[in-house]
């Protein structure tokens, strides 16, 4: 107990006693300099009334949340499915898909930078193929820029989505299937009405891992498209930033980082309770 | 042997210390010239000829006895060190100088960090050699709390003259002239306008544009006064309408790019011209290109009687001990001395910001500036820029640069529109 108690002390002033200090400070009207002027909800007002750039941010952040979760998953699922029917060299595919995840947002939104900007990737090597009016400009159209952040992040993410996903149906008794082979049931029947339902637990794990790294989601926004063009990709992570270091607004910033904060909370307290009370109920 | 040791420290440090303690109490009003103290430098200067120039600082100041302690914070533009120099500050613990600029000089001023450097400022008489609307941005209140290091100037338009004469083109003084010839260029196969799309390189153009569609004082109201009643206005609208024009002559790929990346456009002939602000001259000296043969530095359409200026500066905190007052006070003395002024400015391609210096070390577009900071320090066309949060605070610039960046990128947007936006976003930034 007395080794563990200096990290239980960092933990709790590094970790709890700034998040508290971030509430406090949203509460305040600080600009450049944390003042303790309190002025009650103004900021969570303004933030929600008369900040433009936040109702995009939080769109933007529904929309790429929803999709990467959902692209993940199921692209994730479905990789694990092929890998699962034991065919040849699937170590080696398995370690292929998932070296994306080794790669830091930063790299994987570098090298979709590359090749998602018009005049260097993707358009113009089909162009240079022959099909000239061939154009592809995701990436600089401010309609369609936040769909590039979620190829990048599903990239990125897939395969480890995916290794989960095997790992779960590798541990599901082999007997079950088996059993409803003999049943006459098909190998997609199997899946769809046995196997996945099975997989429960990885999916609910998917979801949390997924929606926090969507939460949190900042690097792979400022280096793939810095937000732009213009603010059409905005997210709470990159509206934080700018509002607490650029713009001289901490408190609005705070304010922003408390939202967030309690969007993860909505997510994850649930999952813990749930992950809790299924484990005492195990042990009983 | 050990204990002789710590006697040793011992008188080393409290020697000196009980020498002067006697002497003290007049010491803290007025350092004397004798005493070699310590500055502490918080700036985010890292990078080639930048780096170079703040070392000509340090030497200076080591060649009179003092000790400078680099605190060097690099990236994110300044962002990093601001960082830095907040959370030091808030523990009580500032550096002795550091560099911020424009109006964030007042905020600090306002919370009552920062030394008065008249002193300084009467002996060397500073009034006297820089420009009244430079010296504002320098004082709170009156009073001298920050020393300017040097000019940049931002209404600049880069061009590849080679590129023009392959067109036909002439390289234009109005915004009606640019259009004729950005025709002619896109015509020819080329990019007229080599475009980095950030919000600071459009907020830059923006308000080149508007300084030369307004004029002077309508840039005063709208960038430096931030009037909403002015921003919502049809010379705004006529403003958003040339932003729309021109940036309509740039070429897909713009979103995201740096601006030496565009720079280099214009260097490699792919793109006609660039409107940046001076620091862009690095990138064709690094080129081996040459001013009027290879390139061409003109003010930007309607602006060349403007100088929208950028100005870097160092602002220095209280000190207690006198000899860090003194070292403190040489760095502030030091860095207006005709000396210092030249090598740095030659180093980092920005000119001095005393009006009585000598033009001949400088390049030509250093000179041109040169005449034309004057000039428009007399007639009253000497600005200050937005973009470069030299105007206003930096909560109005980020809700400007955010609704211009918005505006420039959705066509769907009309100019009216974004004025209307544009004066909202102001009213809800300000204090």
């Amino acid at each position: 107990m007395l080794v563990l108690v200096p990290s239980f002390v960092v933990m709790i002033v590094f970790f709890y006693g700034f998040i508290l200090w971030t509430v406090l400070i949203s509460f305040t009207n600080s600009r450049m300099l944390p003042h303790f002027n309190f002025v009650g909800l103004t900021q969570y007002i303004t933030l929600f009334t008369q900040q433009p750039r936040w109702l995009i941010a939080m769109r933007n952040l529904l929309v790429f949340g929803g999709l990467f979760i959902g692209a993940s998953i199921i692209l994730g699922l479905f990789l694990a499915i092929l890998l699962d029917q034991r065919i040849r060299g699937e170590r080696l595919l398995q370690t292929l898909y998932l070296y994306p995840m080794a790669l830091s947002f930063i790299v994987t939104g570098t090298i979709w930078k590359w090749i998602l900007n018009p005049s260097l990737g993707i358009e113009r090597l089909v162009q240079q193929l022959g099909f000239s009016d061939f154009t592809f400009r995701w990436l600089v159209d401010p309609k369609m820029a936040i769909y590039t952040i979620v190829i990048a992040a599903a990239w990125q993410s897939t395969g480890y989505i995916m290794s989960l996903f095997l790992a779960g149906l590798r541990s599901i008794d082999s007997s079950i299937p088996e059993a409803a082979q003999v049943d006459g049931a098909s190998l997609p029947r199997i899946y769809w009405s046995i196997l996945i339902p099975m997989l429960r637990p990885v999916f609910m794990s998917s979801v949390v891992i997924l929606t926090h790294l969507a939460i949190k989601a900042f690097d792979l926004v400022v280096v793939l498209t810095q937000g732009g063009p213009g603010i059409s990709t905005d997210m709470p992570a990159t509206f934080m930033y700018d509002f607490s270091f650029k713009y001289d607004r901490l408190a609005l910033g705070a304010a922003s980082s408390v939202v967030m904060l309690v969007m993860v909370m909505i997510i994850i307290v649930p999952y813990l309770i749930s992950e809790l009370r299924g484990t005492r109920n195990a042990q009983n | 042997m050990r204990r002789s040791v710590v006697f040793l420290l011992v008188l080393l440090i409290l020697g000196p210390a009980l020498l002067f303690a006697g002497g003290r109490q007049e010491a803290a009003e007025e350092p004397s010239g004798d005493l070699k103290g310590e500055v502490e430098v918080l700036h985010w200067w890292t990078s080639g000829g930048e780096a170079a120039a703040v070392e000509v600082l340090k030497e200076l100041l080591e060649a009179e006895g003092h000790t400078w302690v680099d605190f060097a914070v690099a990236g994110g533009g300044g962002d990093a060190a601001m960082t830095a120099l907040r959370s030091r500050a808030v523990a009580g613990n500032p550096p002795t100088a550091a560099q911020v600029k424009g109006p964030q000089i007042q905020d600090w001023a306002a919370e009552g960090f920062l030394t008065n450097l008249d002193p300084v400022a009467e002996a060397q008489g500073w009034d006297n050699v820089i420009p009244e609307v430079l010296a504002d941005v320098m004082k709170y209140e009156g009073h001298y709390v920050a020393v300017p290091v040097n000019v940049h100037r931002i209404n600049w338009m880069w061009v590849n003259p080679d590129v023009f004469e392959a067109a036909g083109a002439e390289i234009p003084t109005t915004w009606e002239e640019f259009e004729e010839a950005a025709e002619k260029i896109e015509a020819a196969g080329y990019i007229p306008v080599a475009w980095g799309g950030q919000d600071w390189q459009e907020a830059t153009v923006f308000e080149t544009i508007l300084a030369g569609v307004g004029g002077t004082d309508f840039y005063v109201e709208t960038m430096v006064d931030a009037d909403p009643e002015a921003i919502d206005s049809p010379k705004m609208i006529e403003v958003l309408e040339t932003l729309r024009m021109v940036h309509g002559y740039t070429d897909p790929g713009a979103p995201g790019r740096d601006w030496n990346m565009a720079t280099s456009m214009v260097i490699e002939g792919d793109a006609a011209m660039q409107f940046m602000g001076d620091w862009a001259k690095g990138e064709f000296v690094a080129a081996d290109q040459k001013a009027d043969e290879d390139y061409i530095a003109a003010s930007a359409p309607q602006t060349a009687h403007q100088f929208l200026f950028n100005v870097d500066s160092f602002i220095m905190f209280e000190v207690d001990d006198p000899a860090d007052k003194a070292a403190q006070r040489a760095m502030a003395r030091l860095i207006i001395e005709p000396e210092f002024q030249e090598v740095f400015n030659t180093y980092k391609g920005s000119i001095p910001v005393r009006m009585d210096m000598d033009d001949e070390p400088f390049d030509i577009p250093a000179k041109k500036s040169m005449r034309d900071f004057a000039a428009s320090a007399d007639s009253g066309d000497l600005v200050p820029s937005m973009a470069h949060e030299m105007a206003v605070d930096r909560a109005v610039r980020g809700a400007i640069l955010d609704t211009i960046t918005t505006f420039v990128n959705s066509p769907n947007i009309s100019p009216r529109e974004g004025a209307k936006m544009l004066a909202d976003a102001v009213r809800g930034a300000a204090r």
